[in-house]
């Protein structure tokens, strides 16, 4: 069997999900949620090369760097952010996050 | 493409934000958190400088450069005004608040550029790199603006839901993108264009793509069912940034759905109108029955703007040059209104800091009468009273709409104007009937009374007279240019 385009598309949809899920239903701790964030990028890229591959076009791996340096910037400043939070507030559990309502 | 060195004319603007930004981040650096005010003067005069060369050397002619990534158009321009004239504003209201709760830091200004230049971006974008880009440079510089006042866990919890959201968003809106790239095969927009207007039937990618990216976009300008966030950032962040939140970066995500969607996808109507037609209505519904409960003025604003993101979407959902030119009608007096409204919540200020309730504005009239005289002007303007400027700008996307055979659209649109006038009248009502409550303290500033007087003084009915002609010549030469 050769593993065709449809097979990329595959595990980076179900990596997309797993990073949708992972923002939605963790009720744990802020970092795992950071991680679901960087785990939906990479499915991106994922999908950006096989179809760069696919269409023998240059843009889409152009386009993977990008994302991989905002993904860098992003994370950054999430940690920052979460540092800064944790610092007021003494603790990074998702529940915790409820000052405001909604 | 060649190597030439592209014509760097259309990018003048964004070009002098970006260097001028980081040449105030050294001035910043080496003269320490002292320059605050120093380096928030030369932010505004340099957004004013930009807005000049945006005006005199750039125009509104359509020019493409960096290979047709980057366009200017007079659409392009005249959001880019509002878009500056938003910032430069925020940075004017900001100074004695960010000095009275300690947070007066260099940092402050120099972000707001950054999000401008992002913003400047995201209006010229004519690819879906450039629209990424320019996407992430606002989100990541709103962000930290939400924490700014870091030692208060209101303000950083807000940078941190924001955070979270607007990174899922990212998140959708890249992912559509990929898919947008594989099934059509290019991510420029006038390729998009082009491939997609010849076929008979769009490929099913296309389509998921496509809405993916929209409701990557409907986060960003918080349209329902993507608004969950906007209540707690807005209540969060310090004042001065909410009311850069709901000015600039509204203008520029709504400009930028607006370029994506007649740019990209105008072969695609019947696809995209739906969903605009839905958020929209989502959005209005929402804006007014759950703004009826608030009691908190910036949680109030937050919802009012989620009411008013769905008014203007009904001049998008149009799909028709009329609605687009409606809809920048209404992004320029919804920007007056609501930098005026925030303005005087600036204004709420007692010995013991800053009141947000709406309670705390009772009785005003009979300690501060020209503040309840602006306040009202501007709660008139929010609920579409007539004769005011609001009034004009749900006139125009109603009229659009029904022009373009949505009528049912345009009937929600005034049904949920009726019941948000509600809440704009019990503010009224709050501020001229009640027992006074204690006065505020004055001391704002000059920037601050200059804002809410001019902002008060364009929705006022003076200014039909005056405004609206130039304003609705000024949208419909903005709007020519999108379609074709």
């Amino acid at each position: 069997m050769t593993i065709g385009l449809g097979h990329y598309l595959t595990v980076a949809a179900i990596l997309f999900v797993f990073g949708v899920l992972g923002i939605f239903l963790n009720r744990k701790n802020v970092i795992i949620i950071l991680m679901s964030v960087e785990l939906m990028l990479l499915a991106v890229n994922i999908n950006l090369v096989a179809f760069s591959t696919y269409l023998q076009d240059m843009v889409g791996q152009v386009f993977a760097m990008f994302v991989l340096t905002v993904a860098a910037a992003e994370a950054a400043i999430g940690l920052a952010i979460l540092v800064v939070y944790f610092r007021g507030r003494g603790s990074i559990a998702v529940e915790d996050i409820n000052q405001m309502k909604g | 493409m060649t190597g030439d060195i592209p014509s760097l004319v259309p990018v003048m603007p964004e070009i002098m934000l970006a260097i001028g930004a980081m040449v105030l981040l050294m001035l910043g650096v080496f003269q320490g958190d002292k320059s605050y005010g120093q380096v928030s003067n030369l932010s505004i005069l340099l957004l004013v400088a930009a807005a000049t060369v945006l005006v005199t050397k750039v125009g509104g002619e359509r020019q493409l450069t960096f290979g047709g990534m980057f366009v200017t158009d007079s659409f392009a321009v005249f959001t880019k005004i509002l878009v500056l004239t938003g910032s430069v504003i925020a940075i004017l209201m900001s100074g004695n608040f960010m000095k009275q709760h300690k947070i007066a830091k260099f940092e402050y200004p120099i972000l707001i550029l950054m999000a401008t230049l992002g913003m400047m971006v995201m209006i010229s974008s004519n690819n879906m790199m450039t629209l990424y880009v320019g996407l992430e440079l606002q989100s990541l510089s709103l962000y930290v603006l939400a924490a700014m006042n870091r030692d208060r866990t209101r303000s950083t919890e807000a940078g941190l839901k924001y955070f979270v959201l607007g990174a899922l968003s990212s998140g959708m809106l890249l992912y559509g993108v990929s898919l947008v790239y594989g099934f059509a095969g290019t991510v420029d927009f006038d390729l998009l264009a082009s491939s997609l207007k010849g076929q008979e039937s769009t490929s099913m990618g296309v389509v998921v793509g496509m809405v993916f990216l929209m409701a990557g976009l409907a986060f960003k300008i918080s349209a329902v069912p993507f608004h969950m966030w906007t209540p707690d950032v807005y209540e969060g962040s310090p004042t001065p940034v909410t009311a850069f939140f709901a000015a600039a970066p509204k203008v520029a995500a709504l400009a930028l759905l607006v370029r994506v969607l007649f740019g990209a996808f105008p072969g695609m109507i019947q696809e995209w109108q739906q969903v605009i037609v839905f958020i929209s209505v989502a959005s209005m519904l929402v804006g007014a029955f759950i703004a009826l409960v608030q009691t908190n003025i910036k949680r109030l604003m937050a919802y009012s703007s989620i009411g008013h993101v769905g008014y203007a979407l009904v001049g998008l959902a149009a799909g028709t040059q009329a609605g687009i030119e409606a809809l920048l009608i209404y992004l320029a007096i919804y920007l007056t209104m609501t930098l005026g409204t925030f303005g005087a919540i600036l204004c709420m200020r007692r010995s013991n800091g800053m009141v947000e309730d709406i309670s705390d504005l009772s009785g005003l009239s009979q300690s501060n009468l020209p503040l309840a005289i602006g306040i009202a002007i501007f709660m008139f303007s929010l609920a579409g009273i007539p004769l005011l400027a609001g009034f004009w700008g749900k006139w125009y996307v109603f009229l659009a709409a029904v022009e373009a055979g949505l009528v049912p659209l345009a009937i929600v649109g005034v049904l949920t104007s009726v019941v948000g006038a509600f809440y704009y009248i019990r503010i009224i009502k709050v501020m001229f009937f009640d027992d006074p409550a204690p006065a505020f303290e004055g001391g704002q500033g000059n920037g601050i009374s200059f804002v809410i007087g001019v902002s008060a003084l364009i929705n006022s009915p003076v200014s039909y007279f005056i405004l609206i002609a130039p304003l609705v010549s000024a949208a419909g030469w903005a709007a020519q240019s999108l379609l074709f």
